[in-house]
């Protein structure tokens, strides 16, 4: 039992985080049909800035913290304009491959600017364990699955109150509707991307705090993003928070019950992966598109 | 200067390379690859290999991306199923080196075959996501290849064969008799491409790439020629995982991540799409860029002491920068690059 809910709850707290990527994700796809293979990079270059933010500069977490965050954002809607803008209208091959592209390049720079090897992170996420139900489990993993739940509620808030956020969905709907409409397609991109990079520099921070270290191999999450985003739909936020939280806990439990050696928490998810993709493509909460393939 | 095509009967409209000048460059392409291993160092004969290897994986992906227009993230799963196949049968059954490779093909292809099955239904981004999933769950069954296969390691060393054998296998004339080996198979698979994508099933190939409801319209079997398309590109893939694995003489599952994967992609989009030259003008590319970088790196080892560290990265961002350079600039790729060049030098001096 104790060792169930040790599952569960680090099952949960890695599910928020990757539910915090795969938002990114989500949105970028709903606003504008693109396909991020960079959103792993996103992450770790959001983990970077926040080391650097504490550790080279030396600020205290909660005014280097949001630093970090404003400029991933930065970082985002920089790629969204110099690169993305080029490949509206291009094949779904090429906006895949320029997503890579941009993959592979931040991570060459970083590993120039920072090396191969992991670096100690500020450890200014406390990590005591505390009593949980009868059972052990890190303070640090109950904070990401907290801060988690704050951004999930202020996006929320932000899609149903402000005028971008109603603005995002309008262009999600219906792109040709919502142009005649005044909206703004570019800014809607710009936003989208801010976003994804902001959560995703959220969850790289919380990640590497978990972990204790920031390292170029974070952005291996990037591949796990694909089953969650199938498995929710690909253009549904409430979709990318379940996908995020079941693959999360997928993980935790095929890790933790099925023989070690065996390597099952990499490969379960691709499994689901693809029994969704043959029984219900478009993932759990998805919309339905009908056409002829 | 050419200022038509005047074909007078079906033979000569046929013709790979109607004219005098397409048939005086393909005699001094020969030329020169005969020459070349003779006159080249071992560090330039074993970039010639790679890029010859990666050819033959690029032209076969190429036939699926770029002709039928279906996308597969996953292909360096199949190179590894290739390469897997044709070094359990060396050391487990002592299959000599040419005989295996047909075996490798036939498991890549029908996996590749498996693997394309869901094409039936998916399109576009799920089947792009679909085949990355089959490139990590084939990873995982090679990763743990102990489970079905009695005392297999983390890697597995091939018996070296003739070609390593024949000149009693100093590294430099292993090198040198697989450049003719490795040479052969890529002439067959470039011949095979070019006839493939204009007989019956090619055009089939390219009409479900443009528009696949009027094919279903004008009686191609879709979903057949979707998945003739993944057995064919896996097969391929297959063959250069054969080659590979016996060429390097050792098979690590290391080498086949969903970065070669995207390497491969990468030929295939700096070279230019839908072409077959194309893809190996985009393995030469990719293979000799860092090359290049690494050379002039080394350069500068007096000034700059740490460039060893540094050159990684650098090759790795150059790369990114290339995909995404053409992407923007050239979507075509090399081939188109050097279309105009010849289109420039043929209409000269009245380009328009």
């Amino acid at each position: 039992m104790e060792n169930f809910i040790q599952l569960t709850i680090s099952g949960i707290a890695s599910g928020a985080i990757l539910a915090l990527v795969a938002l990114g994700f989500v949105l970028i796809f709903k606003s504008s049909d693109v396909i991020n293979f960079a959103q792993g990079e996103f992450l770790m270059v959001g983990g970077y800035m926040t080391y650097v933010m504490l550790a080279w500069v030396g600020l205290p977490w909660f005014i280097g913290v949001p630093i970090a965050i404003l400029l991933s954002a930065a970082i985002g809607v920089a790629i969204e304009q110099g690169i993305l803008r080029h490949m509206i209208g291009e094949p779904i091959i090429s906006v895949i491959m320029v997503t890579v592209g941009v993959s592979i390049l931040l991570r060459a720079i970083l590993g120039l600017i920072f090396g191969n090897a992991p670096l100690a992170f500020p450890d200014f996420v406390p990590n005591y364990p505390v009593n949980v139900l009868g059972a052990r489990v890190g303070v640090d993993k109950l904070l990401a699955i907290l801060f988690s739940l704050l951004l999930f509620g202020a996006l929320t808030i932000f899609f149903r109150r402000s005028s971008e956020g109603i603005a995002m969905r309008a262009v999600a709907d219906d792109q040709q509707a919502a142009m005649s409409m005044g909206i703004s397609i570019k800014k809607v991109w710009a936003v989208a991307w801010a976003i994804a990079g902001m959560t995703a520099a959220v969850g790289g921070t919380l990640l590497a705090a978990i972990i204790g270290g920031v390292g170029l191999d974070i952005a291996h999450i990037g591949l796990i993003v694909f089953p969650v985003v199938i498995l929710g739909g690909l253009d549904s936020i409430p979709g990318a928070v379940v996908g995020g939280l079941v693959v999360g806990l997928l993980q935790s439990y095929a890790g933790g019950y099925l023989p070690p050696q065996l390597g099952l928490s990499e490969v379960a998810p691709f499994v689901v992966l693809v029994l969704i993709l043959l029984v219900k493509p478009y993932g759990l909460f998805g919309t339905t598109r009908i056409e002829r393939v | 200067m050419q200022s038509g095509v005047f074909h007078t009967n079906y033979a000569k409209d046929m013709q790979l390379r109607p004219t005098w000048v397409m048939r005086a460059r393909l005699v001094l392409l020969i030329a020169f690859l005969v020459i070349f291993p003779f006159v080249a160092s071992v560090y330039w004969l074993n970039l010639a290999n790679q890029i010859m290897l990666f050819s033959i994986t690029a032209v076969g992906l190429n036939l699926l991306i770029g002709f039928t227009g279906q996308i597969s993230i996953g292909h360096a799963a199949f190179v590894a199923l290739g390469a897997y196949t044709a070094a359990l049968l060396s050391t487990r059954l002592n299959i000599p080196f040419p005989l295996d490779v047909p075996f490798a093909m036939i498991v890549a292809g029908l996996v590749g075959l498996i693997f394309g099955l869901p094409s039936a239904r998916l399109k576009g981004l799920y089947l792009a996501i679909a085949t990355l999933a089959a490139q990590e769950i084939v990873l995982w069954f090679l990763k743990h290849l102990d489970l079905f296969v009695p005392n297999v390691g983390e890697s597995i060393s091939l018996v070296p064969t003739w070609a390593h054998e024949q000149f009693l296998s100093t590294r430099a004339r292993a090198d040198f008799n697989y450049y003719w080996v490795i040479l052969f198979f890529l002439s067959l698979v470039v011949i095979f491409s070019v006839n493939l994508v204009r007989s019956r099933v090619g055009r089939a190939f390219v009409a479900v790439r443009d528009q696949d409801i009027a094919a279903q319209v004008i009686g191609v079997d879709v979903n057949r020629t979707k998945l003739i398309a993944f057995m064919v590109s896996s097969m391929i893939a297959g063959l250069s995982g054969a080659l590979i694995a016996h060429y390097r003489g050792i098979v690590n599952w290391e080498r086949f991540t969903v970065d070669t994967s995207v390497a491969v992609l990468s030929m295939l989009i700096i070279g230019g799409l839908g072409r077959v030259s194309g893809s190996i003008y985009g393995a030469i590319f990719v293979t000799v860029l860092p090359a290049l970088l690494t050379q002039f790196g080394l350069l500068f080892r007096d000034i700059l002491p740490d460039v060893n560290r540094i050159i990684p990265y650098v090759q790795q961002g150059a790369f990114g920068l290339a995909i995404i350079f053409f992407l923007i600039k050239e979507p075509e790729g090399i081939a188109k690059m050097w279309k105009d060049v010849k289109d420039y030098f043929r209409l000269w001096p009245f380009s328009y």
